[in-house]
């Protein structure tokens, strides 16, 4: 444990946590520096992420798949607190930064100047996010989770304004209530138990005495409920398309990766602990999660037809991608599971991209947003108020073709449609689903084809309604360079996905499998030690 | 009789705590989270199993693990503790904003009948 490279694990909580303490040491008015750390920051994360990403991709030395384990201070599994990188936390943590990195160019077109400490709040969510995906830890996913919540408070409340501020208090009552619930969840597990390290937990789940069943089982479902509210699955996600549309622009779709944490916690502890091997345990809770996933897949369709803007559109797009991988953990087959994480990746970039997109065609409409009275003169100012702030940078020309562009690919992924990446990930998903069989596979199938149609219908009218048929007094397109960028980036995420398609749903098979075969992410942490 | 206490004393926080939760004024939201969280703390603490008069730290040569006490949900706690202190402060802030913005201390920003 003493070369860089077995350290690597950590750099993405123990960077940002660093870049973001000393950044508060600095004045708010040395922008330029500020914005360059923390592109250097998530520049910095995004290469140890894609380090991990290449180590997990080719497997173990001898052959096979493993997880890298970080004992931190080097106690022993069990005792102490671990860091696991297997397939799927690496996955994740590579699309974060990569979401991270691109919302972080968008802002500094102009909104990290719409109020303070933008770049220090963004690194702390970065770290939250990374510790959580990488933790081996029940407790210490709590702790991750508050940071990152924490630091989402202060992002949605960023740029200020009365509609941000309401829907913050209704976001950060939800979430409390929500943690609140976690901790009861985890209490009750430790309580039957007596472990929280996720490895430790899963041998044990199958030697629980029967009387104790019920009372594990009342924990995990607690537990899940608080993961399920931040996945925003009917009928705990109605908070979601209000705070996410009232957000600012970079904040919202970074918020998109902040739904599939919730995602990613429910697949690690439901196929990690209600496994095949889990005994009297087996399969808890995927009826659950299956009819949930199919309800929120139907309320978040008619939201997206019945929504007049875009942002709330992007919102309901969110809801759509959490509900469809949900249902799919619930049907409970690895090669459908497969096709879900693709998905899963595409549509997060694509409903990123989308909140983006629906602030620069917005812009003129929704002037007033900023214009609150505000409270605190000197830490809350109208981030357009002058000329100078106002000015987005560099100014790119044909803004209508590039903003038309874009927001096509963007519905073509949000819908599902070929040629693009969320055509391929609906399409491994709905062959997975046939070779199932089954009332409950097919109910989902020919959900998810009219989630596509619907998905179809209501982006395209608010497209046309943004960009073809606009106001005619309203003001032209500015697309700052900057922002350009950040969408470009996205997309062009989501065209490689398309392009390299192939190897990615390699990648998500072995995922599944690795998955569905817990054994090895228990021996990794429990019984080798790491490689 | 002291599992019947701590099980009222929880049992009674967290219905007040959901009561007040619900209620339409931030005053009264903030007030239910404070007493759920309170609840919440409790119910760790008594998920280590009750125990009188023993300590969590091992001390001398004894090592009997029957006359100590779990120190897990008390490390717990106090990280909970923190949390949700530091989280209600920063909740408190939000609301007296959202006062200030909206006029209004209803939690919908603005009065049922206006």
């Amino acid at each position: 444990m003493t070369d860089w490279h077995s350290h690597l694990i950590i750099g993405p909580i123990v960077l940002p946590m660093i870049i973001a303490s000393a950044m508060l040491m600095a004045n708010e008015r040395r922008r330029i520096l500020k914005a360059s750390l923390s592109l250097a920051a998530m520049a910095a994360i995004l290469i140890m992420a894609l380090i991990l990403l290449h180590e997990s991709a080719n497997g173990a030395v001898g052959g096979g798949d493993t997880a890298r384990v970080y004992r931190l201070g080097s106690w022993a599994a069990p005792y102490g607190v671990v860091l696991v990188a297997d397939r799927l936390s690496t996955m994740m943590v590579a699309l974060t930064s990569v979401l991270g990195g691109c919302a972080l160019i968008f802002a500094l077109a102009r909104w990290d100047r719409a109020g303070p400490r933008f770049h220090a709040l963004f690194l702390l969510l970065i770290m939250g996010v990374n510790g959580a995906l990488l933790t081996g830890d029940l407790f210490n996913l709590f702790v991750f989770f508050e940071v990152m919540l924490a630091a989402s408070y202060g992002l949605a409340l960023h740029g200020s304004g009365e509609a941000r501020v309401r829907a913050g208090l209704i976001y950060i009552a939800v979430n409390l209530t929500a943690s609140l619930l976690f901790l009861i969840g985890v209490s009750l597990i430790y309580g039957v138990t007596g472990t929280l390290n996720m490895a430790d937990l899963a041998t044990r789940v199958p030697a629980i005495a029967a009387s104790d069943l019920g009372l594990f089982h009342i924990g995990a479902a607690v537990l899940g409920t608080a993961f399920l509210v931040k996945c925003a699955m009917w009928p705990v996600g109605f908070w979601l398309t209000s705070t996410y549309s009232a957000a600012s622009a970079p904040a919202a779709a970074v918020f998109a990766i902040l739904s599939k944490v919730g995602v990613y916690v429910i697949i690690r502890l439901s196929l990690l602990l209600f496994g095949a091997d889990a005994g009297a345990s087996a399969g808890f809770g995927l009826t659950w999660l299956m009819f949930g996933g199919l309800a929120t897949i139907a309320f978040g369709t008619f939201g997206l037809i019945a929504s007049r803007d875009l942002s709330r559109a992007a919102g309901f797009g969110v809801m759509i991608s959490s509900g469809t991988v949900l249902a799919i953990l619930g049907v409970g087959d690895p090669a459908a599971l497969s096709g879900a994480l693709f998905y899963l990746i595409g549509s997060t970039l694509a409903c990123a991209a989308l909140f983006l997109l629906a602030e620069i065609l917005q812009r003129g409409r929704e002037a007033d947003v900023g214009e609150a009275r505000a409270v605190f003169d000197d830490e809350y100012r109208d981030p357009f108020d002058d000329e100078e702030r106002n000015e987005p940078g560099l100014v790119i020309p044909a803004a209508v073709a590039a903003l038309g562009g874009a927001f096509l690919i963007c519905t073509l992924m949000v819908a599902g449609m070929p040629p693009l990446a969320g055509f391929v990930g609906k399409l491994s998903m709905i062959s997975a689903l046939v070779g199932v069989g089954g009332a409950a596979a097919w109910t989902l199938v020919a959900v998810l084809s009219v989630s596509s149609l619907g998905a179809l219908i209501g982006l395209t009218r608010l497209g046309v309604g943004a960009i073809w048929t606009r106001d005619e007094d309203a003001p032209a397109f500015v697309v700052g360079a900057a922002e350009l960028t950040a969408v470009a980036a996205l997309l062009g995420a989501c065209v490689f996905l398309a392009i390299f398609a192939g190897a990615a749903l390699i990648y998500t098979d072995h995922t599944a499998a690795w998955l569905a075969e817990p054994q090895g992410y228990i021996h990794a942490v429990l019984g080798g030690g790491g490689r | 009789m002291m599992e019947l206490v701590l099980a009222l004393a929880i049992g009674v926080l967290s219905a007040s705590g959901v009561w007040l939760l619900l209620r339409p004024r931030t005053f009264q939201v903030i007030m239910g989270l404070s007493l759920l969280s309170y609840a919440v703390n409790i119910f760790i603490f008594a998920m280590g199993r009750l125990k009188s008069g023993a300590p969590p730290v091992l001390k001398g040569d004894v090592f009997d693990p029957a006359r100590y006490t779990d120190p897990t949900p008390q490390a717990l706690v106090l990280t909970a503790i923190v949390i949700s202190f530091a989280l209600t402060a920063l909740f408190l802030v939000v609301i007296l904003t959202a006062r200030g913005i909206t006029g209004s201390d209803h939690v919908d920003g603005k009065e049922p009948d206006a």
